[in-house]
């Protein structure tokens, strides 16, 4: 059976869920060979054996982190060479699309970012992807050599599929591009506790309706009391009341959980952009013309700060 | 010392306009209305800033490669202040794809020279977000992409990149090619005077022969990849919408409960 390349996402070895979303999907296509790089690249072994990798290429070296994309490339292009890959499978971060595109280029192939659901076809693996604000879903191929394809977070279930994970070395060397873009400094986010925003099933998100980054407080506790992520819409972001990295849209995250709550949000095409392919949306916006009323499985016309601690007290109340 | 910037700037359709598909299945451009990506503009700024904060003689060439139309973005950037554009225009461009793109570009960057690359974080059409990473593997320069702050000083470009797990400093030296995020910074409006002023500045036309690339190498039939089927969503079935008159908040947890959320 053909083997996939699986890039590994990981922090110190353990493995982010988008890359065990990967593995469920690289089955459908062949035997997942996963490549893991870094410091830690090891211990992520037996993560990744459980769900599914016939085999593990693990290279650590102190270039994945001094140095931008271009490392974590050259590695890549070695593990294609080593494997003759049906396809690479990368997640869909913003590095990761950078790192595909680039191996694509290299390897002289076509590449498919952010596919939200991937199917074995007669002509190579076929890509679903949503664009124009998800107003929209495409059915893809790559035509040209291997196909690089990038997938969404919560493209497909984690599903354990046990298989040997033998770890094997990569072995690597770094092209003269490697070292070119150094990394002085990095500040590493603090963890506030919840879900990360793109694996989350529920997101709860505040706009400008919330009125001040003392009231994301209210939007904070909703979220706590469903166990979800914290998002934002740009209005909030950019009135300094929420951190960027919570932002959800076009030019922040693009999430696709499972429940979707919107609170004091308008429903930008921008912001639709980053939430419309969420299974179920709820929206809670004093004005009924809003447009995200549009999308919503079901909504509340009104006042968000009576509405929102109605909701959490009822949760509470129901989960006891 | 003088430092020559190349602007990427893409024309694309206007995002709260009513974006579709052409019969051929690419981005129909003709149909929509459109303008210089809003995503770009940042690019723009960030190379006047540059410019405005440097010692050195800098000059700024905006560059798009698309149809006809896509006069209109050089335009706007022109007029928002930089000094003259290069228009890479080609009826056997139509249908290109990232990888082709990036060939283009790359082609024409280095034929206006260049010693700066500044592209925008994704294309609002497209929403890629690889095209400034293949310029630079094209290129064989560092890559300094996604800054929300940049600056330029002798002959290094230095930059803060705001990822997933961590915020990062980056530093490379020149050429480089830089992508800059909404974050980096307001682009400005053209004043009347810059509207005025970009009338007279130089805007060059070349065609793919001038770049020495193959019909074969681009457009649809160049393309490493293809779209078999485009479909609208399907609207999404008309919800529940209740008014809060006190029990605002009990109804939608009975919902939720009822989805099986609680
Ligand atoms: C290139 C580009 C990229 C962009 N990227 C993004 C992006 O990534 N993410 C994003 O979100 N936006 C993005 N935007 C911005 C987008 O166009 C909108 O401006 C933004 O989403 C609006 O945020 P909002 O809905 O919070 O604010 P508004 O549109 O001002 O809406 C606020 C809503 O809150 C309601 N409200 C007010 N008070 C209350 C209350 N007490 N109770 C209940 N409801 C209340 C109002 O009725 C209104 O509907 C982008 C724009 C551009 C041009
Ligand atoms: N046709 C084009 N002409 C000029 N610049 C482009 C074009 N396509 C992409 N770019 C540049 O590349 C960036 C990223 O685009 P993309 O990878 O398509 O999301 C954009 O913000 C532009 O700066």
């Amino acid at each position: 059976m053909a083997e996939v390349l699986v890039y590994v996402d990981h922090v110190d070895g353990a493995v982010r869920k988008p890359t065990l979303e990967l593995l469920t999907l690289a089955r459908r296509i062949g035997e997942p060979v996963a490549v893991a790089l870094g410091n830690g690249a090891g211990d992520t072994a037996a993560t990744l054996a459980e769900h599914g990798a016939v085999k593990v290429l693990t290279h650590e070296a102190a270039e994945y982190a001094d140095y931008l994309v271009v490392p974590k490339v050259d590695a890549l292009q070695a593990a294609h060479e080593a494997v003759s890959p049906a396809a690479v499978l990368v997640p869909s971060s913003a590095e990761g699309k950078e790192i595909a595109a680039r191996l694509a280029l290299r390897i002289g192939s076509g590449i498919i970012t952010d596919a939200v659901d991937l199917e074995a076809g007669d002509e190579g693996p076929v890509a679903t992807q949503s664009v124009f604000a998800a107003s929209f879903t495409t059915k893809s191929r790559v035509s040209k050599g291997t196909p690089v394809i990038t997938v969404k977070p919560n493209s497909a279930a984690v599903e354990p599929a046990p298989a040997a994970g033998a770890v094997e070395a990569l072995s690597v060397s770094f092209s003269a591009q490697a070292t070119g873009t150094k990394v002085t400094g990095r500040t590493p986010r603090e963890s506030t506790g919840r879900p990360e925003l793109t694996e989350a099933a529920i997101v709860v998100s505040g706009g400008r309706g919330v009125n001040g980054a003392e009231n994301f407080a209210i939007i904070e506790a909703l979220a706590d009391s469903l166990g979800a992520a914290v998002g934002a819409s740009r209005a909030a972001v950019d009135a300094g009341w929420y951190p960027h990295t919570n932002q959800v849209g076009q030019t922040g995250k693009s999430v696709s959980p499972q429940l979707y709550i919107a609170s004091g949000i308008s429903g930008a095409i921008q912001h639709r952009a980053g939430m419309q392919t969420s299974k179920t949306i709820v929206a809670i916006n004093k004005d009924a013309e809003a447009p995200i009323f549009d999308l919503v499985d079901y909504g509340v016309v009104g006042d968000l700060f009576d509405v929102v601690p109605a909701l959490t007290e009822e949760i509470k109340t129901r989960k006891g | 010392m003088s430092l020559r910037i190349v602007v990427t700037v893409k024309y694309v359709p206007d995002a709260t306009g009513d974006r579709h598909f052409a019969d051929d299945l690419t981005v129909d451009r003709d149909d929509v209305d459109g303008l210089l990506s809003e995503l770009d503009e940042y690019a723009v700024e960030q190379a006047l800033q540059i410019s405005e904060n440097s010692d050195d003689d800098v000059e700024i060439t905006v560059l798009t490669v698309g149809p006809e139309d896509a006069k209109d973005a050089l335009r706007k950037a022109l007029s928002m202040g930089a000094d003259k554009a290069v228009h890479v225009e080609d009826d056997d461009i139509h249908g290109t794809d990232a990888i082709g793109t990036s060939l283009v570009l790359a082609k024409a960057i280095e034929k206006a020279g260049y010693d700066l690359v500044i592209s925008g974080m994704a294309s609002t059409d497209g929403t890629m977000g690889v095209v400034p990473a293949l310029l630079a593997e094209r290129l064989g320069v560092p890559q300094v992409t996604l800054l929300s702050e940049v600056s330029v000083e002798d002959g290094t470009v230095k930059g803060r990149r705001d990822g997933d797990a961590a915020s990062e400093n980056l530093e490379a030296s020149l050429p480089a090619v830089v992508s800059v995020t909404d974050q980096s910074g307001e682009a400005r409006y053209p004043s009347f005077k810059g509207i005025m002023a970009a009338k007279k500045k130089p805007v060059e036309s070349w065609d793919l022969s001038d770049l020495d690339i193959e019909a074969e190498e681009v457009g649809l039939e160049g393309a490493y990849t293809t779209v078999d089927n485009a479909a609208e969503r399907p609207a999404r079935t008309a919800g529940t919408i209740v008014k809060d008159e006190g029990e605002g908040g009990k109804q939608l947890a009975e919902f939720l409960a009822g989805q099986k959320f609680i």
